[in-house]
């Protein structure tokens, strides 16, 4: 059954379309990849999925129901990629605040609040300040208090921004957990290797529009390009083939990594067949797979997009 | 549990538990008390147990100056100079007049003295030699067998209080004071409050806390949280500084008995032109004035336009923080607009001092950008009952408007990042 289901949905700002017909639906359970460049409109996106704004058109279906904002934010966890916390408040006081705001109970805050204090190792910042916290452990309270309320569905927008590897570590493992409990994850960010290891399903957006769809093996299925790597012996001369050609080799000590390009309907095994007839050494042969960085590099690229963001955190 | 509720709680109480708040509150009224209290207390030291001497040949003040404990007169027929130096290095006296033997109306006398004296202990024996030789003089233009103490109980003491057509009473003076001192309360009040407001919304754009609230709840519970909650906390001060001021006025008597003497003999020295030593003090002239103007709906009044006032202004100065930036000379832009209608009111108010019934007046106590401050200069001089419904009820309108029109700017504004903004897009946001 899906958790979350988009329709149609459009916000314009004047003549500008910030979200220009987006429609998608996600499993319960799933984490789900929200990725576009600067500006592509994925906060837009995200602020109307949690009723912070009114999409002009369009529907979202939250939970099988048409979405309440008023009732429906209560189960849902959105960590901005504009985060804070008041500075001068106490840390536990201000979990305790933000869960209460989340509509639980003061008793109920406080149980879970020293639940993931604990969990966390936070206990021992109960009476600090956020303003004497490092930009680590501020991120780290702003997880807590994002997840604390048990939403069913969380989003992340650029979660890991600011934390350093064991703690960013730590809020994976969190995140995995959270989905096999059934929590539904929507995760933004403009880190393709993060959502290759994270996510099941991802959309990418463009300048207010879905330009892909899927799932993260089935993306890069449909853009992969025919490329193999074949392991051989250094210098050796590729037979000349209607199956294939040679795009470059590339020299290590033990032997040759060729990169050969597959023509169309050219199938692997024909190919083997070929080499293995011409007496060329194999000693491994594995298909090429495009990363997520260079499948969003080449949509997005000649799109007026702000690519240069892009390519910067990417690479 | 509600959660404007919510937020108007930890608005309050973020702000009540500050160490600012406290020393504000409490400690700055008991300072300036206390201040009041140390310089009453040194115009009065060194007055105890004063003893002049006055060498008073002819016999013009003996037995007619007023003697206590505070100050001891005490008369030689004879002496010099020698001796009575002499008699200040003994501690004898603290000091010697001597009278010459005919004073003109204007002269002065001379003191003399090892030690300062204070300005309150000067005025005193002044004002007592004086009473003293004007007995002297009157007692000359008496008829035989008058005496003084007859024509002291023949002393009236009239008091002018103004009646107007429509029945209500009034004293011109005490009411300009206690109009201007309620005016300018509001005007003040309206600044502090209404900059606060802006302040917390600023903190919470700059902080980027603010989608992490909107997210939970409405903008408009955000920002009505925050009005409350600052208005409670600005409700709580005045209830507190009353409490502290009329404690310590109460107070102030106990631990100085002389004062009230001290301000009676103040006030009869001005008032011996006039009539000879009025009795009435600047006290009771207060309560008198007070009695005659309905303290308790001034107190009930001036709560509600501060209410009224504060909520109508706060909001859009919520609104202007909500669309600045981390660069507070933004802040001063766009806050213009709001404070010329704070500043006009308080011009009007004093144009209302001078003329509680003029048209300006009229219009400014029912106009309600300017209402809290000019209807509160008008209210000691008495206002028609539907004048006061009218310009309160326009009030309400008034903060209902422009809390609509804020949230809807703040709305927008408090996610809108890096851009500085005009009024005329602030006037877009709120009217789409």
């Amino acid at each position: 059954m899906s958790l979350l289901d988009v329709r149609n949905l459009k916000k314009y700002y004047g003549a500008h379309k910030a979200v220009d017909d987006i429609s998608f639906s996600i499993e319960q359970g799933t984490i789900f990849g929200l990725l576009g460049p600067n500006g592509a409109g994925k906060t837009t996106l995200l602020r109307m999925i949690t009723g912070i704004f009114y999409p002009d058109e369009g529907q979202i279906n939250f939970d099988g129901r048409p979405f309440q904002a008023e009732e429906d934010i209560l189960r849902i966890g959105y960590m901005p990629e504009e985060r804070g916390l008041y500075k001068k408040m106490k840390i536990g006081e201000q979990a305790m605040y933000l869960a209460q705001l989340k509509g639980l109970s003061k008793s109920d805050a406080l149980d879970k609040v020293k639940n993931w204090f604990e969990k966390f190792e936070m206990q021992s910042w109960w009476n600090k300040k956020v303003e004497d916290l490092s930009k680590g452990m501020g991120q780290k309270l702003q997880f807590v208090t994002t997840v604390l309320h048990e939403p069913k569905l969380i989003i992340l927008d650029e979660p890991f921004s600011g934390l350093d590897p064991v703690n960013a570590n730590l809020i994976k493992e969190e995140i995995y957990q959270l989905a096999k409990r059934g929590c539904t994850i929507i995760f933004s960010t403009h880190r393709m290797e993060q959502v290759e290891e994270i996510c099941d399903q991802i959309i990418l957006v463009n300048k207010g529009k879905k330009i892909l769809d899927g799932t993260v093996q089935g993306v890069k299925q449909t853009y992969k390009k025919h490329q193999f790597t074949l392991l051989s012996e250094k210098g050796i001369q590729l037979p000349a083939s209607s199956h294939f050609s040679l795009v470059e080799e590339e020299g290590a000590a033990a032997g040759s990594a060729y990169t050969i390009q597959l023509t169309d309907n050219s199938s692997t095994n024909t190919v083997l067949e070929e080499l293995i007839r011409n007496q060329v050494p194999i000693y491994g042969f594995s298909e090429i797979l495009p990363s997520l960085n260079d499948i969003f590099i080449r949509l997005v690229e000649g799109t007026h997009a702000t690519t240069r963001a892009f390519q910067q955190t990417a690479s | 549990m509600n959660k404007t509720f919510i937020i108007i709680q930890r608005e309050f109480l973020s702000r009540v538990k500050k160490k600012t708040f406290l020393l504000s509150t409490i400690l700055l009224p008991i300072l300036l008390f206390g201040l009041y209290g140390l310089i009453i207390y040194f115009s009065m030291k060194g007055e105890d147990n004063l003893r002049v001497a006055i060498v008073d040949s002819k016999g013009q003040l003996e037995g007619k100056i007023q003697s206590d404990a505070t100050i001891e007169f005490s008369f030689l027929k004879q002496s010099n100079i020698e001796t009575l130096e002499q008699d200040l290095k003994d501690k004898k006296y603290s000091g010697y007049i001597i009278m010459p033997d005919s004073l003109g109306k204007k002269d002065s006398l001379q003191y003399h003295s090892r030690t300062n004296v204070g300005l309150m202990t000067q005025g005193k024996i002044e004002s007592r030699i004086n009473k003293a030789l004007e007995k002297n003089s009157l007692q000359q233009m008496l008829a035989p067998g008058i005496t003084l103490s007859q024509v002291e109980s023949n002393k009236t003491s009239i008091n002018l209080k103004i009646e107007k057509s429509d029945g209500k009473a009034g004293n011109a003076g005490f009411a300009t004071a206690l109009g201007f001192i309620c005016g300018f309360l509001i005007y003040i009040v309206l600044f502090i409050y209404g900059s606060m407001v802006m302040r917390g919304v600023m903190e919470e754009k700059t902080n980027r806390i603010a989608e992490v609230m909107v997210s939970s709840v409405k903008p408009y519970q955000l920002m009505i949280g925050k009005i409350v909650g600052i208005g409670a906390v600005g409700l709580v001060q005045f209830l507190i500084w009353g409490v502290l001021m009329l404690s310590l006025q109460l107070l102030l008597p106990i631990l100085f008995p002389q004062l009230l003497e001290q301000a009676g003999t103040v006030q009869g020295a001005v008032e011996v032109a006039n009539a000879g030593g009025g009795k009435a003090s600047m006290v009771t002239t207060i309560l008198n004035n007070m009695q005659s103007v309905n303290m308790t709906l001034i107190i009930v009044l001036f709560i509600l336009y501060f209410l009224g006032g504060y909520l109508l202004y706060s909001s859009l100065f919520a609104a202007v923080g909500s669309a600045v930036n981390e660069d507070p000379q933004d802040a001063q832009q766009l806050m213009l607009p709001i404070t010329m209608p704070i500043i006009f009111a308080f011009v009007i108010m004093m144009q209302t001092i001078n003329n509680p019934d003029s048209g300006l007046a009229l219009f400014g106590s029912l106009f309600p950008l300017t209402s809290p401050i000019v209807m509160m200069a008008r209210i000691p001089y008495g206002v028609p009952a539907w004048q006061l419904l009218l310009s309160i009820g326009l009030l309400i309108g008034g903060f209902l408007g422009t809390t609509w029109l804020a949230a809807k700017i703040y709305r927008t504004g408090i996610l809108m990042y890096g851009k500085k903004v005009t009024w005329k897009e602030l006037w877009k946001w709120a009217m789409t």
